[in-house]
Formats: C-alpha cells, structure tokens, sequence
C-alpha cells in the first residue's frame, strides 16, 4: 500500500471492463479494490476509505448518481464517473451531484491517468487546506497573492470579473466547471441563467491569453456543460 | 397447344373467387324432389359424420316434424334455440340469426331453405338468413325441394297444378359448394306418404292428394335429377374451362326480356332465366317508361320494382330505358347490346287498339332484323299499365278541371264572336286548339273532360237548334264523331309529347347533377370533401337528407363530415351497418330490414365497400321509383369510386412511405452490419493476432497492430455514435436546445477534439473577433462542424489545406469549410447530404455524418450546401440566423487598474 499510487475504488459491473482497468491501473502502481453494484461500493468506500472512485452509471442495483448523492453525505473523495451515458444532461447532472469528473466511455487509459492525477491532487491540496501563492502551466503564470497574470513573462492587464472567472478555473484546473458553478461564483447566483455573460467573458479571456483563440490551449469548453482549464496546456 | 392453354384472365377471376369463397361459409344443399325423400335426415346424417370428424356442428334449426327417426338423430346435437317475434300478438318462433353469429360454429344446418320468415325478422326469407351466415365465414346445410326453385316455378305449377309461394332464387343452387340429391323412387315415396311418415305443412288436403300422383312425382324427381345434372355439368364445363380442357364458345347468344308491371311479366321473366340457362347465355331485363304509361301508379312502381328485383335476383342485368315509342327504344338498346333474342309477352288486349294505336309487339317483331322475337304467352310490357294507370288514377286536382272549364268557355266566346263570320269547321278548329292547349297543361283527365266539353258546347251552342243538345241535321253527328277523335287523338299526342319532355328533362337534370357530382368529386381528395359533396348534391337530386356513412379508424360507420347529419339511433346505425357488410341495400324499401326509416345503399366500388349512403325521406314522400332507384345507384357508384380513389391514395401513400422506410431501413441494415463488422474484424484479428504469436512478432509489429486496433476501435465508435445521433434526431427524441452561444468557442472544441488528426494539415481560421452571439445548440452545432472536419479529413488527401471562415452575410452567420481535396462528382452536391450516401466507392463509413449535419443545420432554421471551388476542392458551407440581438450585458466599469 505504501508504495502504491493511491487505491481507486472501482465500481463497475461488467468484468471486462473491471479487467482493463485492473490491468491498466495496476501497471501504473495503482491498488485496486473492484465493487460490482453500487451497494457494494458504498460499503467498500466506507471500509477501505480508498484514495479515489471510479463510478459506472449504470449499476445493477442502484442508479450511479444516486451512489454519488449518497457517498457526498459523508465523504469528500474524489469521485471520476465513468459512463457511457454521453448525454449532456446526464454529465451535468453527476457533476452538480458532487462528482468531480467524468469520462465516456470508451476512453483511452492516457485520458484516464490525467484525470486520476488531476483529482488526486485537488484532493491533496483541499486536504492540505494550503493555498497556492503561485499558479503555473507552460507560458501561463498567476500571482494569485497579487492579483497579477503574466503571459510569456509580461504581465496582462484582465478586468476584476476576468480575473475572478480565471480565478475559479485555475482553482479547478484540469476538472470541468459546469456553467451554472461558474456564473454562481463570479456573477452571484441571480445570473446562473444569463450564460451569455460567460461567452463574452470567456471569449475576452481567450483574447488575452491564448496565443490562438480559435484553437485555445488553455480555456478548454466542454459544450454544454462548462468549462475545463486545461493544467498542461497542451493541445 | 396455346389454344388449350387457359385463359389467364379466367384463372385469376377463378382464384380470387376462391379466395373469396375461402373466406366465406361452405353451402351444402340437400336437394330433394319432394317433400317426404328424407331430406332433413340425409342432412343430420351428414351433420353427425362431420361431427364425428371433430366439427364444430350446430343444429340452428331442424324440422324434425315428430318424426322419431329424425328426432333421435339430433339428440345430443347443440341446438340454438329460436327467437321469438311478436307478430300481431301472436308469438312466432323463428330462426335467430343473431345467436347463431355469436355461437359461430363450424357447421350450422338451417332446414327449409325456401322457408319465408315472420314479418319483424331481419330478412325477409330464410335463405337471406343463410346468405349471411356464409358471409360470417360459417358452413351451412339446409335443405330444398325442387319445386321451391324461383326459375322452375312455372313449370312445377303446370305439372303439379299446385302453385308454389315460397321460391328461393336459382343462384343459391350455383352458390352451392356440394348438393346432394336425396332421391326416393315415387313408390317408395307413395308407401311412405300412406304410412303418415311425410308431413306437408302448406298443402291443403285436396292439393295435397293432387300433388302425391305418382305422374307428377315422376315429373319432379326427372326436374330434380336434371338440375342438379345441369349443375354437374356446369361444374365440368368450368373445369374444363379453367384447366384450358377446351376452348370457350364465346357468349354469342344474349337475350333481352321486356318487363312491365303486369303479373304476367314474372312468367316472362322466367322463361328468360330458363333459356339463358340452356344457352349459357347474358340476360338483360328491360323496361321502358313510354309516354303511353302516362302517369304511372304507386302500385305499378312497386310492381314493376319487384319484377326487375326477381330477374336481377335470377341473374340478369337490369336496364330502364324511357323514350317516346317503346319498340323503338327495346330495338335500339338490343342493337347496341347485341341482343340476339327478344322475349315478349302476346297481346291480351283487343286488336282494334293495336289497329288505332299502332301494336308494340308488331313493330318489335318487324323491326327486329336478325333478331329472334320470341312471343310467350303474357302481355306487353306496357299495354298493361294502361288498364292499371285507368283504375288507379291519382285525384286529379281541381286546378286541372278548372282550366278544362275555362279554356272550353274561353272558346266558346271565341265562338260567339267567329259566329256571323266564319264556318262551322273553322269554330270546331278553334274548339280543336282549345283541347290541345288544355291538353299540354292538364292531366289525361281533364283533357278527356275537355274534348267531350268541346262536342258538347259546339253542338249546344252552334249547331242548329241552338242552346239544345238536339241536333237536326245528321251530318252532325259524324262532324261530332270525328271531331272527338280528333281532339282525342290531338290530346293523347300533346300529353305524350309533354311526358316525354318531361321524362327527358328530369333524365337530363339527373344526368347534368351526376356529371356536376362526378366533376367536383374529382378534384377533392379527402373523404371528407368527398362526402360532403355527394351528399348535398344527392340531397338536392332526391330531395332527401342523405349522410355519406364511412368507416372510421375504428372500424366504426359513421357520418364523415357534408351538411347536417341526422343523429342515426343505433337501429338505423345497425341497419346501415347490415348494408355495409353485406354489400346490399338496406332499410325502407327494400327487402332486408324493411321496417328502419332510412334506405341504405352500401357504396361499392371496384375493390371493396367503401361505406354506406343513408337516405332519409320525408314522412309521407313516395318510395323511390326504379329509374330513380337506377339514378340513385349511379349517384351512389360515382361516390363510391371516388371514395375509393382516396382510398387508394391514402394507401399508395403509406405504401411508399413503407417502402421508402423499408428500402431505408435495408440500406442501413446492410451498410451498418459492413461498417460494424469491418472494424471488428481488424480488432479480432489484430488482437489474436497479438494473443497467438506475441512472441514470434517483433516490438514494431506489435506496436502496429496496437495502433490498428486503436483506429479501428475509434471508427467504430464514431460509426456508433452517428448512428445514435441519426435515430435521436429522426425519432425526435433531440431537442434544439438554443442559447446564447460564441461560435469561437465550438471551434475550439472541435479543433482540440481533433488535433490528433489535424497534425499533418494545414489549417487557416479566419474568425473575426466580433463575431456576435448567435443563438444555437451547442452540442449540435460542435457536431455539424466535426462531421464536416471528419469529411474533409476523409475525402482529401493528407497534408492538403483546410480553411475555415466564418462570416456575417444578411443577419446569418455563415460558416465555410473549404479543402483542395478532389470535389464532390458534378450532379451529388444535393445527394450527398442524404442518408447513406458516400463520397467514393472505396470509401468506408455509412455515410451518415452529411445527412445529421442537414437535418440539425435544417432544425435551427439555417441552410447547408456544398459546391466546388473553380480552382479545385470542394467547399461546404451553412448558415445560422442571428436572429434578434443578444440580450445586452452589463460590462464592469473596468478601473484598469489592474495593468
């Protein structure tokens, strides 16, 4: 256990699946522990206390975002829904109910692992109850201390909202934020409908701090659902 | 050998009547030639062996008239009991049709076919009963003496002397899948009659002992046998015609029978029936409605009615012809028929009529040519009606008495003023006039007053001694004598002439609102259009209020749309229905449920019944007469066949759409299981391929095979997921679902979903950064763009330039897609955006993504095409309407403070 990656709670239940993963997982020096019904999960996240959960929808006893309501009313470990329910609302959905990501299936194991680690390490921080001074990815360096962004070492000058919309993204890099999350956190909840304000605003972002805007490296959008920064930068 | 072959045509009438027939009951008759051969026994003893064979037998009802034999035969056997019918306070029992329906049974014996039900009873003969029984799909048996068939009515009554009420119509025996004859020698017959075993109901005593004389039973039993032999050899020769055995003489002989009211015409009728038969020949029945028959009575309609009913019951066709000379009309109808022979009854009326009047018969019989003019023993056609429309006559109203009065008095003034000037002659021509022009307003009746009105005054008032009826010279009388004659004579002609306009008048208006009805019939095309317009143009012929009665989708008659619609109780509806399903007219008038208050005339069309025409008269209108009956009818099919014809094109449409959807469907089917299993192939192999011999491959290999079996996974779930998205968007189940949204930012997802692919391109965006806001479904419109990237990723060759633009045209945001890759073919810009189109023959993929684009771009109100470039490539372009201007957004008062 010591030397291991994390433990990740699988709940999934179909074998083949459970195997890539096992296989998969266990290359990368991960522990596993494998539910196949989503009571099952929720005992094994209560005993094992694992370091993360990957969370199929579609269960045979219980419905998945059920099993995300019911293991937020106790538990803060992060949660990667894995589904083949693309549907947007089904995405949102699990993300508003405490889920804080969410892969279709079929997705690829690099995907799989940078999720991982994103969440793993938001859990650290938020664990840590430190906040960074100082927020880095590739030309992209904020002084959150100080209010201040720098773009290639110059600084851009971003208005409050910009900075407070940038602000929010950077505190979930790598996760997607859904619309409704975002406008709360920046325009207060009476605007949670008024999305446009976040196409124009993140549009300006975009203009100032990708170096293309139509091919952002940074200001990833997940249509429909909201938006992802993207911690690496890479395309 | 091709002469022999059968005629196609014959086969497929054959088959379909079969089919029909599949669907129908099975008639089985037991034939006898006279009461007493043991008919009802032969048919229990038929009835217990189908039993025996597992049948679902039903005794519906059995005669056994207190015979033991017959009685312990249908023990045991189900028997639905009968119904009872109130008729003038007595209680009848009578066969219940309606029970026997609902029991449905395999096999039903219903004895006396010939039997004629109670008053009150649905039908009004017991055979009707049977008709419907086998129309329900069940077998039935029953029973038949040879003397109750209608077409050897006649010739049982000459033979026997007893005359024989109750006849069933011959078709019934033609109708007959199995007759069986029940034969008795006469002696045996005689032995048993003697011994009290046969029980004769509706023979007197003294009729009953002249029936049983061994000379007609003779005579019966030879009918018997050479009906049912004729049948036999009907059903050779049909044989032998449909298996091509010999070549059909073709239907020279066609004989024509001319029907009037009198009682006489139905042994005319007969007789025709009778030749027919032995010539295998097509019989029509015509009746003419000549001036002569002026004004016909309301009995000799009815009779008249009955007559053509019988003959069209016996198989012929039914034809009213009217004009001014009856033989005239009968010999240009049978010309233009080619009738080959003419059946006419003799004259009963006395010869010097025909020397006055010209003789009908005399000018058939001269004028008929080639014809053959067989004369039978009865009456004219319409000599008769001359006597019945004398002794029937209609009150003739005071008005016609009044002008006979007033157009003699006006002349008599004329007269008196001519008087001192003119001749005698010239004031009995005045008097002359007068009849004439009396004549042409008034009834025969009056006409009639008005020349004996007009001898009298010129001899009261011009004829020496004057002011006295005494005449004193006797050249008088004969100036009297002809002068009646001729105002007789001059006052029939005017009256026939006026019938005869009016006649036609009335045909042609009836003609004019037939042609109007099917003119305006053609170019509606829903049924309710339809029905609407045959029944206000038939209300206005008939002055009736008449409904158009169709099936609605729940199989349910009902009134479809067209003017007020009498609210039908449910009697009526279930009378309505009865025609329907039957495909016979119903209701008052007729012979089928005579009691309800409408008539019912089932609209047939070529194929099917397509619905009912309910006629509704005013209490106290007169009954139909034939030629309006004829009309109606016309009126009826035109409606039908229009009917039909929406119908039918409601049909074709749902066939094409089925086919349409069925020829989808196969092409999706075949090219979704090659898309599927393509990709699963390579996966399998590749990875068994792996599994087997991972040894033996060396690192690149391996690495290779990984990297198919990578792709390959990946097209097959893009394949998957086109799929999905077509079946959401055609079943509906996608929503648009519009917001605010920067078109900037779907580009970026699709760029950054595809960056693995857009590697090794070229791509040049050209978005201007003030694009505005335009309302559309993001998840959509991400999708329209993919598929178009995936499109020209796939149609061009690598490493050839992609340009991407969006634009501001006319409030649209229009967003273009242009490649260097080959084009599209001359002539596909259109079809490549529909399902299951493919840009090249080697190219894989169902060719869904174009047609998902169309249909989502279509659903936000927007276009999409593609056309080549002039320079080579190809370029796809859509546009999104902006629509109304973004809701305004409050900006921040930016301090800048921040730089």
């Amino acid at each position: 256990m010591e030397q291991s990656a994390g433990l990740v709670l699988l709940v999934d239940d179909e074998p083949q699946m459970r195997r890539f993963l096992r296989v998969t997982l266990q290359s990368q020096g991960y522990a596993l522990i494998e539910a196949e019904t989503g009571q099952e999960g929720l005992t094994q996240a209560a005993t094992r206390n694992p370091d993360i959960i990957l969370l199929d929808l579609g269960l045979p006893d219980i419905d998945g975002l059920d099993v995300v309501q019911r293991l937020r009313e106790w538990s803060l470990i992060p949660i990667i829904v894995i589904s083949a329910r693309e549907q947007e609302q089904d995405k949102i959905r699990a993300l508003d109910a405490g889920a804080d990501d969410y892969l279709i299936k079929p997705f690829g194991a690099g995907e799989l692992f940078a999720r991982i680690r994103v969440a793993l390490r938001h859990a650290s921080f938020a664990q840590s109850g430190k906040a960074q001074s100082i927020f880095e990815a590739d030309k992209l360096r904020v002084d959150l201390a100080n209010r201040q962004v720098f773009l290639d070492g110059h600084e851009i000058h971003l208005t409050p909202l910009e900075y407070k919309l940038l602000n929010v993204l950077i505190k979930n890099a790598g996760k997607v934020v859904t619309h409704k999350h975002l406008m709360k956190e920046v325009w207060g909840a009476a605007y949670a409908s008024q999305t446009q304000y976040l196409r124009v605003y993140m549009g300006m972002l975009r203009h100032k701090l990708e170096e293309d805007p139509a091919r952002p490296r940074f200001f990833l959008n997940e249509p429909g659902v909201g938006y992802r920064f993207n911690v690496s930068g890479k395309e | 050998m091709n002469d022999q072959r059968p005629d196609p045509d014959i086969l497929l009438d054959e088959l379909r009547r079969e089919a029909e027939r599949g669907r129908e009951g099975q008639l089985k008759i037991f034939f006898g030639a006279a009461p007493g051969v043991g008919k009802t026994y032969a048919m229990l003893e038929a009835a217990r062996q189908k039993r025996a064979e597992g049948f679902d037998v039903v005794a519906g009802l059995v005669e056994t008239h207190g015979r033991r034999e017959t009685a312990a035969l249908l023990e045991g056997m189900e028997t639905i009991p009968r119904q009872s019918i109130e008729y003038r306070g007595a209680h009848l029992h009578e066969f219940d049709v309606d029970a026997a329906l609902a029991r449905n049974p395999a096999i039903i014996l219903v004895d006396e076919l010939a039997h004629t039900n109670v008053e009150g009873s649905r039908h009004k003969k017991r055979w009707q009963d049977i008709y419907e029984l086998l129309g329900a799909g069940i077998s039935v048996f029953t029973t038949v003496n040879v003397q109750h068939l209608e077409s050897l009515n006649d010739v049982v009554a000459q033979i026997t002397g007893v005359r024989v009420r109750e006849t069933v119509p011959d078709f019934l025996l033609d109708r007959a899948d199995e007759i069986e004859l029940i034969d008795l020698p006469p002696e045996d017959l005689l032995q048993r009659l003697a011994e009290g075993k046969v029980y004769v109901a509706e023979l007197a005593e003294r009729a009953l002992k002249n029936f049983f004389r061994k000379g007609n039973l003779l005579a019966l039993r030879e009918l018997a046998l050479r009906r049912t032999a004729e049948r036999v050899d009907a059903q050779m020769r049909d044989y032998r015609r449909i298996k091509g055995v010999e070549a059909v003489w073709p239907a020279t002989e066609r004989i024509l029978v001319c029907v009037g009211p009198s009682p006489f015409a139905l042994r005319l009728i007969r007789a025709a029936k009778r030749m027919a038969s032995g010539l295998h020949a097509e019989w029509i029945a015509v009746t003419v409605e000549a001036p002569a028959k002026i004004q016909p009575t309301e009995h000799d309609i009815r009779k008249l009615a009955g007559h053509m009913q019988l003959a069209e019951s016996l198989g012929a066709e039914t034809v009213f012809l009217s004009g001014y000379k009856a033989s005239e009309e009968i010999l240009s109808f049978a010309r233009s028929r080619n009738v080959t022979k003419i059946i006419i009854g003799k004259p009963t009326h006395p010869r010097w009529k025909d020397k006055l009047f010209g003789s009908m018969l005399d000018e058939i019989v001269r004028g008929s040519g080639e014809i053959d003019v067989h004369v039978i023993s009865g009456d004219q056609p319409s000599a008769a009606v001359k006597a019945g429309a004398a002794a029937g006559t209609q009150p003739v109203p005071l008005r016609d008495w009044l002008i006979s009065l007033a157009g003699i008095g006006i002349c008599t003034g004329a007269g008196f003023l001519m008087f001192p000037h003119f001749a005698l002659v010239d004031i009995a021509m005045v008097y002359i006039l007068g009849v004439v022009v009396i004549s042409s307003r008034t009834g025969s009746a009056a006409s009639l007053l008005a020349s004996i009105l007009s001898v009298a005054a010129f001899d009261f008032f011009f004829v020496p001694p004057y002011f006295t009826f005494a005449v004193s010279d006797i050249k008088y009388i004969v100036t009297f004598v002809v002068m009646f004659i001729v105002a007789i004579i001059t006052s029939r002609l005017t009256l026939r002439i006026r019938h005869h306009a009016q006649t036609a008048r009335r045909r042609e208006m009836r003609t004019a609102a037939l042609y109007r009805l099917s003119k305006e019939l053609v170019h509606e095309q829903t049924i309710e259009d339809l029905s609407g317009i045959a029944s206000r143009h038939i209300s206005e012929v008939f002055s009736r209020t008449v409904t158009v009665l169709v099936l609605d989708a729940q199989g349910h008659l009902g009134s479809s749309g067209g003017g007020e619609a009498p609210a039908f109780d449910d009697r009526e509806m279930s009378v309505a229905r009865w025609a329907f399903d039957h495909a016979q007219r119903a209701g008052a008038g007729t012979d089928t449920l005579p009691g309800a208050s409408g008539l019912y005339l089932p609209l047939v069309a070529a194929s099917r019944t397509v619905g009912v025409l309910g006629i509704m008269g005013e209490p106290g209108q007169k009954t139909l007469d034939p030629e309006q009956m004829h009309a109606l009818e016309n009126f009826a099919y035109q409606t039908a066949m229009a009917i039909e014809r929406a119908y039918l094109a409601e049909e074709a449409q749902g066939a094409m759409l089925k086919a349409e959807t069925e020829s989808l469907r196969n092409t999706l089917l075949s090219s979704l299981s090659h898309d599927l299993r393509t990709p699963l192939a390579t996966i399998t192999g590749a990875s068994t391929t792996l599994l087997q011999q991972d040894r033996i491959l060396d690192r690149r290999s391996r690495l290779e095979l990984i990297q198919t079996i990578t792709e390959e996974s990946e097209r097959l779930n893009r394949l998957i997921r086109n799929v999905l998205d077509m079946t959401r968007i055609e079943s509906g189940a996608i929503s648009v679902n519009k917001e605010w949204q920067s078109f900037e930012e779907i580009v970026g997802t699709v760029l950054h979903r595809l960056s693995e692919k857009l590697k090794d391109r070229r791509l040049v965006t050209e978005i201007p950064a003030d694009l505005p806001l335009v309302r559309f479904d993001p998840i959509l419109i991400e999708q329209v763009l993919m598929n178009l990237f995936e499109n020209a990723l796939k149609y061009t060759p690598a490493g050839t330039l992609l340009e991407l633009k969006a634009s501001t045209h006319d409030d649209a945001l229009m967003i273009e897609l242009a490649d260097r890759g080959p084009g599209i073919p001359p002539g596909e810009e259109e079809r490549i955006f529909d399902k299951f189109m493919h840009g090249g023959a080697m190219q894989s993929g169902i060719g869904l993504g174009l047609a998902i684009c169309r249909a989502i771009v279509h659903a936000h109100g927007g276009r999409i095409w593609a056309e080549n470039r002039g320079d080579g490539g190809a370029i796809f372009r859509f546009t999104l309407p902006i629509g109304d201007p973004p809701p305004s957004i409050d900006m921040e008062k930016d301090s800048g403070a921040g730089g």
